[in-house]
């Protein structure tokens, strides 16, 4: 790589080149420095506020895992433990059966038990939560708000860009802190902002 | 919201009734919390945590190994299939184990981010993710793209039959990136988005799914990365042009020869990506004059060029702001408002439930606009410049005696040694003399000759 017109060229080419060379190092150093300071050790993942959360059916489908890392969560400390769950049956429904047809979750995945007369308890199946939130929006309407939905840590990629965040209508998503990983209802809340 | 008060039946009828005025965002308490008489105990919350912390320091860990070999293996022992090998382990470490999140690609966006969002603390790892590969090239050349970065893998593995793109297209589609480059960086800086995550056409690949769009972008860039080599690194890739300018000015960096070339053009084709550079016939000197001419003239055109694409870019403002989510939505409500639509989208319903005042949502939507006003002069007037940097470096061509590598676009991935005589030599096949033979001497007497 030699120039063979003159040299005098040459050496300024060699010139210019140093102090861009050391202008870009002090560059990187200097927006890398910014950044520490603005930083912080913890990772920081997704999650959806619950309060924001309008139940649109999106994150049930716009996960780029094929089974939605968003799931219902169950509250119990809000739950009323009610016989006729707005959030198990379908509206309408008049015998609280707790036959297929009768029930609101599409697979299956809220399982109905027998506490003490008249209570019944409501948990989810993750395995089969498809994370629509049909009942987290029958629970809203009639009942307390505790079922809801949750991006599930154990199953999220956290992706860079969450694709479901781009496309909640409510905004409901934000990055959090990851020990702030959940955005929770009632003593569950309490519980969790405390450890 | 917990209160151990019961309230009246005819309390919660009435709260049934005022139930859609009082919006979604805070469910109360309608239905009075039990009291159980058997000792029923409430199952257990579960939280299951993110992946830990620590693991991300393993992959720091890894990067620097990686990048550590990468440079050692093309630096060192000049070993393509070695950096082949490093290349398949990053493709199933970086890629399909870590699903390819994060990037330095896409950590661009995080650290613009952080820097035009206060409340963004962006984590410490992927400040590294960003910062590492870019020093590197500084010194050692674009050893990250050889063998380290997922997305290069994955598109090197397919290269099977590398055809030349002719220069005049290179040079054209190679203005691509600094759009893509420049327009990441204003969507970040807005919070719009990352869109270099959203656009990725290979990460559907590491996720084993993708939607169905993105699966045929994915496909059809693998598909033409058998006969073009790399396209995504050549004409997308946004961080490609932070890593080439880093690069140019890189201390030291990979060559052809590891000793002298004697211009025997045996490696003139061995390059899929068009980096191998030709040496120039050294022009006589009655043209340096009108060289000159020309690189004046650009130079006066320069501010010309930059203001008017400026003002191009600034004239995007409207398309452009649309892809925040709060001016679409302020769209939105205007034309509901208006009457122009009679139905609601789930982005209005959400909005009007949530009580926040139409105002406030058009003066953040107008604030976001000005952003993207400031922002597309700057993005405008920066892909002028560049347009005219492009234009000068034409005609600054460097005089060159022998072939050598462009730094800029080189992506360190050894391909090249082996055709070389004296790589040859080194490797102990061939003597110098014979290496010598291979010399055409018809290059080097119309170099001198000049
Ligand atoms: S996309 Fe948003 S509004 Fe729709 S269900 Fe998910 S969090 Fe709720
Ligand atoms: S971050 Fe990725 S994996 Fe997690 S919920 Fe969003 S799209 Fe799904
Ligand atoms: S050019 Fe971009 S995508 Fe290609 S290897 Fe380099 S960083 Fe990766
Ligand atoms: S090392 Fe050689 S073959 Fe590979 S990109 Fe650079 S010039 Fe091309």
């Amino acid at each position: 790589m030699i120039d063979k017109t003159s040299k005098k060229p040459l050496k300024r080419r060699d010139f210019i080149r140093k102090s861009l060379h050391a202008v870009a190092g002090l560059t990187i150093g200097g927006l890398a420095g910014i950044l520490f300071s603005k930083s912080s050790s913890e990772e920081m993942v997704w999650q959806l506020d619950p309060n924001i959360c309008i139940q649109c059916e999106k994150c049930s489908v716009n996960c780029v895992l094929p089974h939605s890392a968003v799931k219902c969560v169950h509250s119990y400390s809000v739950c009323g433990y009610c016989d006729l769950c707005s959030g198990y049956l379908q509206p309408g429904t008049k015998v609280r059966d707790t036959g297929a047809e009768s029930q609101l979750c599409p697979s299956g995945a809220l399982k109905r038990t027998y506490v003490e007369d008249p209570y019944f308890e409501y948990t989810i199946d993750e395995k089969l939560c498809v994370g629509c939130g049909k009942c987290v929006k029958g629970c809203n309407s009639f009942g307390n708000g505790s079922l809801y939905l949750q991006t599930r840590h154990d199953r999220c990629l956290n992706c860079n860009q969450c694709s479901i965040a781009r496309r909640c209508p409510s905004q409901a998503w934000n990055r959090v802190p990851a020990s702030r990983s959940y955005i929770l209802k009632g003593d569950e809340k309490k519980k969790f902002l405390k450890s | 919201m917990r209160y151990k008060s019961r309230r009246s039946k005819l309390f919660i009828v009435a709260l049934l009734f005022l139930f859609p005025l009082l919006g979604l965002s805070q469910v109360p308490e309608r239905v009075p919390k039990p009291d159980f008489e058997t000792d029923y105990i409430r199952p257990d919350f579960l939280t299951p945590t993110p992946r830990a912390t620590a693991l991300e320091y393993i992959d720091i860990g890894v990067l620097i190994v990686a990048l550590f070999l990468a440079t050692y293996f093309a630096h060192k022992q000049r070993s393509r299939q070695n950096i082949f090998l490093l290349m398949v382990f990053s493709l199933a470490y970086f890629g399909f184990y870590r699903k390819g999140c994060i990037c330095p690609i896409g950590a661009i966006q995080n650290v613009t981010y952080a820097l035009f969002n206060p409340a963004y603390a962006i984590p410490v790892f992927v400040i590294v993710f960003f910062v590492l590969p870019l020093v590197l090239a500084l010194f050692y050349g674009r050893t990250f793209c050889a063998a380290v970065c997922p997305l290069g893998a994955i598109q090197d593995a397919v290269v099977l039959k590398p055809t030349n793109v002719p220069g005049g297209l290179a040079a054209v589609l190679s203005v691509l990136p600094y759009l893509y480059l420049g327009l990441a960086v204003l969507l970040a800086a807005t919070g719009a988005g990352f869109i270099i995550c959203q656009y990725d056409p290979f990460i559907g690949f590491f996720r084993f799914g993708a939607d169905f769009n993105m699966v045929i972008f994915g496909l059809s860039m693998l598909l033409l990365g058998t006969v073009v080599a790399r396209p995504y690194c050549r004409f997308l890739c946004p961080y490609g042009v932070l890593l080439n300018w880093m690069s140019r000015l890189s201390k030291r960096h990979v060559g052809i020869t590891p000793d002298e070339c004697n211009n025997c053009r045996l490696c003139e084709e061995s390059c899929p990506f068009g980096a191998i550079k030709k040496p120039d016939e050294a022009a006589p000197p009655a043209n340096r004059e009108a060289e000159v001419k020309k690189l004046a003239f650009i130079i006066v055109l320069l501010p010309i060029v930059v203001f008017g694409s400026g003002w191009i870019g600034s004239r995007l403002e409207i398309p452009l702001s649309r892809l925040h989510a709060n001016v679409s939505l302020a769209e939105e409500i205007l034309l509901e408002n208006s009457g122009q639509r009679t139905e609601l989208t789930d982005e209005t319903k959400a909005f009007r439930a949530s009580g926040k005042p139409t105002e406030e949502l058009f003066a953040e939507a107008s604030a976001i606009q000005r952003q993207f006003k400031v922002g597309g002069w700057i993005l405008g007037g920066f892909i002028g410049l560049i347009l005219c940097l492009k234009l000068i470096n034409l005609f600054m061509r460097r005089r060159q005696s022998e072939y050598y590598v462009d730094k800029g676009t080189c992506l360190s991935c050894g391909r090249c040694f082996s055709y070389c005589p004296y790589e040859q030599v080194r490797l102990g096949i061939i003597t110098p003399k014979e290496a010598e033979k291979m010399g055409s001497k018809e290059v080097k007497i119309k170099q001198f000759r000049a």
